[in-house]
């Protein structure tokens, strides 16, 4: 049986149909978790994907922060049941606190839909186990909220704990702060990412396959092939 | 509040209306009093003033637009045609396509970011309201002088608006337009597209049947806003106080449209529906007139049960609100209470409101005591219809006589290599990613091609590769100088861009943007238009499916360039098999398809180089154009093709240069004549080709069978577009100069 990875949608959740589809393409079986479900039983690993939950009324993110799923979430991920969070999921983990930082208005205040290039600075996570250290790799940047902000200590201790996951490497789209474009908890399991990986899985849809990587290695990673790195206290 | 009563209207005849304030004439006023035997009551003044508008009637155009439907070719692929909300059209493997493009002209220059943005909400609603799933939006957009001072107020506004709403709602946007002419300034064109997929079993109608069914208003609180909307905003001219019809815009909330849509689908899914219809312009009196008339049955709905955002508002405005993201649906009594249990997942507001009865009659009371009681179809169907006086233009024979032959033409290399550049950055035809770049074209990933291709291209079963193609294209300049041939050319257009990704045409949808229909000169210009698209449908064997039709464009005494914008929806058997525009694979063959002449009439150069729009348009060939698409589409399916683009504003030129802009890779080309003409000459029903290595041949005689001319003119390759003894511009000129224009002038 392959590994059961929940994709949860809020209302207003958009790329839920596209993180499914990745992680079926990655031979991984996909399961719907509805915002109000508070059952995370039998799930490897969980997905919170890309959208405008509750519309991005109030802030990004700060009000799907509440739903009842997240109850069970926030204290699953604490465990070390790896989650990531693309765009919206990014600023949704940012707002529960389980990755630091922020994402705030792009510097051109425009959204925007891009191909970008992104290099992977991380390959310890059970997000980009399948990737090498430093490979640069192409997906698609769509987000009108995407600059990632943090203050300076907490910079200064993502850096040198090597949390940050990925950087942009073609040029800063948005105005991210050290052109950063995904990290994760210091345990290692919890991966915000801005890009969408699950729109780059093959060449008829999108610029490639490169974002393939994400999924494929969260299957292997939970199938026992990696160790989620230990933080040092929680 | 005391309310205007039917017996109260009964006993009070002489009461003074405010018919005209309301948009009515004075001849319909009557009318609609012969039609009651009485006055109206002030709930049915508003149910009669929005539904009889030019907006929701028609009342201009009809008496025109029947020729769609009786010159329209026969298709078996038709399942729900003209007079439903939008057209739907069968695409094999049991799935059905409805498409339909809608204009939001004039509320996007009141207030360009609300104005645009609920311009797709509304087009949405249209297409979930035949059932289907939509899965994609497109923009046709046009401005005035992309350096005018309004235009920077208009056009960022717009593109904002039309990203929020999009994006929240989570369509991809996968084409359009975008065109800048004088003649916008003040009326600038905002016509939405949407496309939506179902199976054929799922098609849903606008008719009330079943007396005791209840109606069911679902989705936002009706509010103040757009209060007489469709009446005075879409109705009427621009005069100098806009500023005083701000309140009739609308305000967007795609967030709770988003959750109309899933839990529509859920409803319908559920099989909890018995009819659906949208709530657009003319809110209430339009979705209450429209059910009861299309089943041919009566209605009674309690107005005071609607809920309100504002509770001040009475039964009149209630009636005219144009509150976004409503839906009205005829629900059995035994199926409510899942029909509630679902909205409510989703967090949808429904409220019963009324009734489907066996009277005829569509009734309304407020508070208990009746304030409407009418003939449901002498609202929604027996409007005025006009046979409005036709003149041809006394200018137009001067226009048409003004032949661009007289203008300056440049001969030398560094002539016609300046000629390429300066095209290329001119706003009409400049690189337009400023704009796409704010539009999400990647959600629900099934998005194929998208802008800057010739056509977007869906794909539609995972499995299969089943899919569709979609492009919009019209050219007012065109039009202007011969709107019979311009409207068609507008629909050769977009029929060769969806052939150009390898799709084989199938439908047709339009949005015809006028000025008044009360000029005579507009009303000819309308009438050739129809009679033009409607004769060329005809010739193409695709049918008109459904459309728009947007008058007053104008300015004061000033209309716009008559503007049809024409969508063709075509197939594809195998979304594998797309082609795109690029120019990607070195030592490729490029083939130029088609016949090239001298014809410069209302051409991108003249405009450019000349200011100049004058002459006639292209001479439109029908049969060449189902010829060339026949190429395309064969060439395409057989995988011969590496890229495919088809020619027209700024010619063969500027089509090279998107070609290798796209791909990356140059060309290099040698011109068989006059080479100014061979690389900017309008000329209809061409295309350029990148043959796959090894298949010329195939090409060739693919071409041959059916009679279409191809020239080898080159070969893909090198970093410039080279042209032999003529110039020689390098990929990274050529992007330079093409990118650089609209984040200057908008960033």
């Amino acid at each position: 049986m392959t590994a059961r990875v929940g994709v949860i949608t809020f209302p207003g959740s958009l790329d839920d149909v596209d993180a499914a589809r990745a992680v079926a393409r990655a031979g991984g079986t996909p399961v719907p978790v509805w915002h109000g479900q508070t059952d995370l039983r039998g799930l490897a690993a969980v997905i919170l994907p890309g959208g405008f939950s509750y519309g991005d009324y109030l802030r990004c993110g700060a009000i799907a922060r509440f739903a009842p799923v997240m109850s069970e979430l926030i204290p699953a991920a604490r465990d070390g049941l790896p989650v990531l969070g693309i765009c919206n999921g990014f600023q949704i983990l940012c707002e529960a606190h389980l990755l630091p930082g922020a994402l705030t208005r792009n510097a051109a205040l425009r959204f925007i839909n891009r191909e970008v290039r992104v290099r992977i600075e991380d390959t310890g996570t059970p997000w980009t186990a399948d990737y090498a250290q430093d490979q640069e790799i192409t997906v698609v940047l769509k987000s009108g909220e995407g600059a990632y902000v943090a203050d300076p200590a907490t910079l200064a201790r993502l850096t040198a704990g090597g949390q940050v996951v990925a950087r942009y490497a073609g040029g800063n789209p948005n105005g991210s702060v050290g052109d950063i474009a995904g990290v994760r908890s210091e345990a290692g399991n919890v991966v915000g990412l801005m890009p969408h990986p699950e729109h780059a899985i093959d060449a008829l849809t999108g610029p490639g396959a490169d974002g393939l990587g994400f999924f494929t290695s969260v299957l292997r990673s939970v199938a026992g092939g990696l160790l989620v790195p230990d933080g040092a206290d929680g | 509040m005391t309310a205007d009563t039917v017996p109260h209207a009964a006993a009070t005849p002489e009461q003074p209306q405010p018919y005209a304030e309301l948009g009515l004439t004075g001849a319909e006023y009557t009318r609609i009093r012969e039609l009651l035997g009485r006055r109206p009551t002030d709930a049915e003044l508003a149910i009669y003033s929005v539904m009889w508008s030019e907006h929701c009637s028609y009342k201009s155009s009809k008496v025109h637009l029947r020729r769609f439907a009786e010159s329209a070719p026969p298709s078996p692929a038709l399942l729900a045609g003209i007079g439903q909300q939008a057209g739907v059209v069968d695409i094999g493997q049991g799935y059905a396509v409805t498409f339909k493009v809608e204009s939001h002209n004039h509320p996007s220059y009141v207030e360009p970011f609300q104005g645009a943005a609920t311009g797709v909400g509304g087009i949405v609603r249209d297409i979930l309201a035949m059932g289907a799933r939509p899965v994609a939006v497109m923009d046709s957009l046009r401005f005035g002088p992309a350096d005018a001072l309004d235009t920077r107020r208009v056009l960022p506004g717009v593109v904002a608006g039309i990203s929020f709403y999009g994006n929240c709602l989570g369509l991809p946007n996968i084409g359009g337009e975008l065109a800048f002419d004088p003649c916008y300034s003040g009326n600038p064109l905002v016509n939405a597209l949407c496309v939506g997929v179902m199976r054929h079993a799922d098609l849903k109608e606008a008719a009330a049947r079943g007396p005791g069914n209840k109606v069911i208003l679902f989705g936002s609180r009706t509010g103040p806003d757009g209060i007489g909307g469709a009446s005075v905003l879409a109705s009427a001219t621009f005069g100098g106080t806009d500023s005083a019809k701000r309140p009739s815009v609308q305000v967007g909330d795609p967030f709770t449209e988003k959750l109309l849509v899933e839990c529509c689908l859920e409803l319908y899914a559920a099989g909890v529906v018995a009819a659906i219809q949208d709530l657009g312009a003319a809110g209430v009196s339009c979705a209450t007139a429209e059910l009861a008339a299309g089943g041919g049955s009566g209605m009674r709905v309690e107005l005071d049960a609607v809920p309100l955002r504002d509770p001040a508002l009475g039964p009149a405005e209630i009636l005219m609100s144009e509150s976004q993201e409503r839906m009205m649906a005829v629900v059995e009594p035994g199926n409510t209470g899942r029909f509630m249990e679902i909205c409510a997942r989703w967090g949808v507001l429904a409220t019963v409101i009324g009734e489907v009865t066996g009277t005829g009659r569509l009734q309304m009371s407020w508070h208990g005591e009746q304030v409407v009681d009418i003939a449901p179809g002498s609202a929604a169907d027996d409007g005025p219809v006009y046979r409005r006086p036709i003149e041809r233009p006394a200018g137009q024979d001067a226009l048409q006589a003004d032949d661009p032959a007289r203008l300056a033409r440049p001969s030398s290399g560094p002539q016609l290599r300046g000629t390429l550049l300066s095209l290329l950055a001119s706003p009409g035809q400049a690189d337009k990613s400023w704009v796409t770049e704010q539009y999400d074209r990647h959600v629900r990933g099934n998005t194929v091609l998208a802008m800057p291709e010739d056509a977007g291209v869906l794909r539609i079963d995972e499995e299969t590769g089943l899919g569709v193609a979609l492009a919009t294209d019209g050219n007012g300049r065109f039009c202007l100088l011969d709107p019979y041939a311009g409207a068609q050319l507008a629909l050769a257009e977009a029929y060769r861009n969806v052939a150009a990704t390898g799709a084989a045409p199938l439908a047709v949808t339009n949005c015809l943007n006028f000025g008044s229909p009360e000029d005579p000169g507009v009303m000819w210009q309308f009438s050739e238009a129809v009679r033009g698209l409607a004769d060329a449908c005809a010739a193409l064997g695709v049918p008109v499916t459904g459309g728009n039709v947007s008058f007053y464009n104008q300015t004061d005494a000033v209309p716009i360039h008559p503007t049809p914008v024409v969508g063709v929806l075509g197939v594809h058997a195998d979304v594998a098999r797309r082609v795109p525009i690029g120019f990607a694979t070195e030592g490729a063959s490029v083939l130029l398809l088609g016949r090239t002449a001298a014809e410069f009439g209302g051409s991108a150069w003249a405009q450019v180089a000349h200011r100049h729009t004058g002459g006639r348009p292209p001479a439109v060939d029908l049969a060449a154009e189902r010829a060339l698409g026949a190429v395309l589409t064969g060439a395409a399916a057989a995988g011969l093709l590496d890229a495919a683009h088809d020619l027209s504003e700024g010619g063969l030129a500027v089509a090279l240069a998107e070609c290798c802009l796209s791909g990356g890779l140059g060309c290099q080309v040698r011109l068989p004549g006059d080479p100014f003409t061979e690389l900017f000459s309008e000329s209809a029903a061409r295309a350029v080709l990148a043959v796959r290595p090894g298949a010329e041949q195939a090409v060739a005689d693919l071409a041959a069978e059916h009679g279409v001319p191809a020239q080898m003119i080159g070969a893909v390759g090198g970093p410039s577009l080279a042209v032999t003894d003529t110039f020689d511009i390098t990929v990274d000129e050529l992007a330079a100069a093409h990118t650089g224009t609209l984040p200057a002038l908008f960033a």
